[in-house]
């Protein structure tokens, strides 16, 4: 139910008093509703379904690599855990 | 560590496999309850990687799937009449209805028009004022923010010819009536992440303590689906309970307070019809009498639909994790993805979807 | 003063987008406000204006210079000893997109077709369904591109024919060719040819014509720079051939994706395939709108892009031709044919190290939000 992927808000508009977000996803940008996302402002990431962010991510959050590594981490400590 | 000594993919998989199958000393059935995560499940291979004890129930997480036959009707009248722009999802056009589905009105000459975004509608509304433009508003409580918007969006602009077929459904609900289901056999569910973003968390510790069964939400990667089950596997293993976050950084106890609002405003609770299994108390939403002039129910009067669902399509056993598509007898012989009996499998997540085009893993 | 007439023209162009695909190459100035009427189709002395202001004028070659209704050539039957044809029909909408048009695609995909035989493509023909109030600006655009398509790929258009259908009955214009190559008498390349041990190899990045034609249509809402693939490949494939004498199966994967031209050849050739996920190659931006509308890569539609199966021992040389060739220069070896166990299937290792089936496209892809 749920296709959402996260993509950075590069600039922000108005359309009809509605606030606007053009969002980019590695190079393809889509007009974005950010009216549920007050908070998110010029390079934010957000996660976006529907022509609609539904929720922000920090910049750290959605990066590929960190989570990765976040992930890569924890499994390894309850390896360690489980065996000992 | 730098980019270069990541591991990859594969090995991260493998490695969280080796602790699941270290955890598990009995068998368990998961239920994942989004169809975004049964399509990743199969698309990913990973449900065919998964330890054998572990038995992954599909769930009716799709909201194609279990809009009800009678709203298939109505949209499929609504979108065959003169004068009609009939806009929807791309997922909702190949659905069957009693005797017809949107594609075939496309085909017969009506203006049907696929969209990615609600808003899309209202500007096919703005730019058509003569004539009337639907809008089929399904969807779990990850749309809803969205469609709603269109409808306060529509208000605000007096686009009254712009009105909204409206099928939203709720997920806990939903888990309720499985849970509740004398063959109930889901002993821990995977929780979907991109509802619970607007959600939160709050509402399942209800459902997880009533029925002593843990819960953890889960992103759509297939790592996110695997610490899911770790997760879910670990509670299950403890004996104890809870509701485990394994999106966090998307999904937040509380969830998205503005998106709430938008959908407080619009939406009422109500009951629904779900295709195949049948009525589940407030498991819904309509729109709020002030925004009356926007419901296409009330707008279109298409008359009695009397329904009628194929005779052998067992979907609703499907939704309900009471049976695998395979286990349907007319599964890859009279329902094809070329000629669908039911919703689960025209749609691209519905369970007997992925089985055919994924195989059965 | 010839500001604002070209500013006009620009305006009734239609699904104009920022302009970054579209060049003013014609040469031939245009009377403004000239377009297509019914009159043109009727045979007469406009249609000889329409078909000599347009269509020789920009063909012209020696048998459409004659005037008549067919066109006579020689079969060379030394080296060559079959003729190959193949017909298409082309329907695109938008007809002008980023990377090319619908002349592009009709000369290219019928040059292409022919060529995946191995045979070299010699001739076309152009057959044109033209609606009323075309703007004759656009049909100069789209001849001109023919030309140079044809020019690059080395074929000649030598037979056509012109029809105007009423306002609405046709999406701006519909253009069908058939094409003719000589095929040499030592080569058997063809769908029912794959053996297991053949590497498959595809000769570039997927999906992008389907998305770059998706976003020009402009009613999805999102934006991107891709360029469609259109191109001729006879070159490419005469290279490939010289390269590796023993190439099976030739087959440029267009509508429906790799996917689909996967199983086709599956099915003719009784295998079955397994790929490596992680080795398809794709552009990033592709990637980004197949995520974004629930679109799976593997069934979008390309249009300059080959896949062959060869022998495991031919590959490196092959892959070292192709990456100097203007095409080729992504070409990677994504798979390769297995034994068939019981019936003939596509299986894809995925990138976590599963595996999954890949079926052939159901019907019309549409963006989800599941």
């Amino acid at each position: 139910m749920c296709l959402g992927i996260p993509g950075k808000i590069i600039e922000i508009f108005h359309v009809d008093q509605t606030r606007m977000g053009k969002v980019d996803f590695d190079g393809v940008n889509l007009d974005v509703c950010l009216e549920a996302v007050p908070e998110a402002n010029k390079s934010d990431y957000v996660i976006v379904h529907a022509g609609f962010a539904i929720s922000r991510l920090t910049q750290d959050e959605a990066s590929e690599t960190l989570k990765y590594l976040k992930e890569i981490e924890e499994i390894n400590n309850q390896i360690i855990a489980e065996e000992s | 560590m730098n980019k270069k000594e990541l591991p990859t993919k594969a090995a991260l998989i493998q490695d969280s496999l080796e602790l699941l199958s270290k955890l598990l000393t009995q068998k368990w059935s998961i239920m994942e309850i989004c169809g975004g995560q049964t399509h990743a499940f199969m698309q990913s291979g990973l449900s065919g990687m998964l330890p054998e004890k572990i038995e992954l129930i599909h769930g009716p997480g799709c909201p194609v799937c279990v809009t009800s036959l009678e709203l298939v009707d109505k949209a499929v009248a609504i979108a065959a009449k003169e004068n009609i722009i009939f806009t929807s999802y791309g997922d909702m056009l190949r659905v069957p209805g009693s005797e017809s589905d949107l594609f075939s009105v496309r085909a017969k000459g009506g203006d049907v028009r696929v969209i990615y975004s609600p808003m899309e509608a209202l500007n096919i509304a703005k730019n058509n004022p003569d004539k009337e433009v639907v809008f089929f508003g399904i969807g779990f409580e990850t749309t809803a923010p969205s469609n709603a918007m269109s409808v306060i969006k529509a208000k605000e602009r007096n686009l009254y010819n712009y009105s909204m077929l409206v099928s939203h459904v709720r997920v806990p609900p939903a888990m309720h009536a499985i849970l509740s289901s004398e063959k109930n056999r889901v002993q821990g569910f995977l929780a979907a992440g991109h509802v619970c973003a607007v959600m939160g968390t709050e509402e399942y510790f209800p459902i997880a303590q009533q029925y002593q069964t843990p819960i953890t939400v889960t992103g759509f990667e297939p790592f996110d689906l695997l610490r899911g089950i770790l997760e879910t596997v670990r509670m299950l293993e403890n004996g104890s309970v809870d509701v485990a976050n394994a999106y966090k950084r998307v999904v937040s106890s509380s969830g998205n307070a503005t998106a709430k609002k938008i959908i407080d405003k619009v939406f009422d609770v109500c009951d629904r019809q779900w295709r195949g299994i049948g009525l589940i108390p407030n498991s819904g939403w309509k729109l709020k009498n002030s925004y009356a002039k926007f419901d296409a129910e009330l707008k279109f009067n298409v008359g009695d639909i009397s329904t009628h669902e194929s005779d052998i399509c067992i979907s609703g056993l499907i939704l309900q994790g009471l049976k695998k598509p395979h286990e349907c007898p007319a599964f890859g012989k009279q329902c094809t993805l070329q000629n669908p009996l039911g919703a689960t499998m025209v749609s691209s997540e519905g369970a007997c979807a992925a089985y055919y085009r994924y195989g059965n893993n | 003063m010839r500001l604002t007439i070209a500013m006009e023209i620009i305006n009734q162009r239609p699904m104009m987008k920022e302009n970054k695909f579209e060049k003013f190459t014609c040469p031939i100035p245009i009377d403004r406000g000239q377009h297509v009427t019914i009159g043109h189709g009727s045979g007469g002395s406009l249609t000889k204006k329409l078909i000599n202001s347009v269509f020789y004028k920009h063909f012209s070659n020696p048998f459409l210079d004659a005037e008549n209704d067919f066109a006579e050539f020689n079969v060379p039957n030394k080296i060559f000893d079959r003729l190959v044809t193949s017909t298409d029909g082309h329907v695109v909408d938008p007809i002008f997109f980023p990377g090319g048009d619908i002349g592009t695609l009709a000369v290219a995909g019928t040059v292409n077709d022919i060529s995946m035989s191995g045979a070299i493509p010699k001739f076309l023909t152009a057959s044109f369904i033209l609606e009323e109030g075309l703007p004759m600006r656009d049909l100069m655009q789209i001849a001109h591109s023919m030309k140079g398509t044809a020019q690059e790929a080395g074929v000649q258009i030598i037979a056509g024919d012109t029809k105007v259908v009423q306002k609405g009955k046709a999406d701006g214009i519909f253009i069908s060719t058939t094409g003719i190559g000589f095929l040499r008498r030592d080569l058997r390349i063809n769908g029912s040819c794959a053996v297991e041990g053949d590497a498959i190899i595809l000769s570039g990045t997927m999906g992008d014509h389907g998305i770059a034609v998706l976003s020009a249509r402009n009613d999805l809402g999102f934006s991107t720079t891709i360029e469609s693939d259109v191109a001729p490949l006879n070159n490419l494939i005469q290279s490939a051939i010289d390269a590796a004498p023993h190439i099976h199966v030739l087959r440029d994967p267009t509508r429906g994706g790799i996917a689909t031209t996967l199983n086709e050849i599956a099915n003719q050739s009784k295998v079955s395939m397994i790929l490596k996920e992680d080795a398809l190659p794709i552009n990033q931006q592709v990637q980004a709108a197949c995520d974004i509308l629930g679109f799976d890569p593997l069934y979008v539609a390309n249009e300059g892009k080959v896949l062959i199966f060869v022998p495991q021992n031919e590959v490196d040389d092959l892959l070292a031709i192709l990456h100097n060739q203007k095409y080729g220069g992504k070409a990677v070896v994504i798979g390769k044919v297995i034994q068939s166990e019981s019936s003939p299937l596509v299986l894809m290792k995925t990138e976590i190290g599963g595996t999954r089936i890949i079926d052939m496209l159901t019907g019309e892809m549409l963006p989800r939000i599941c």
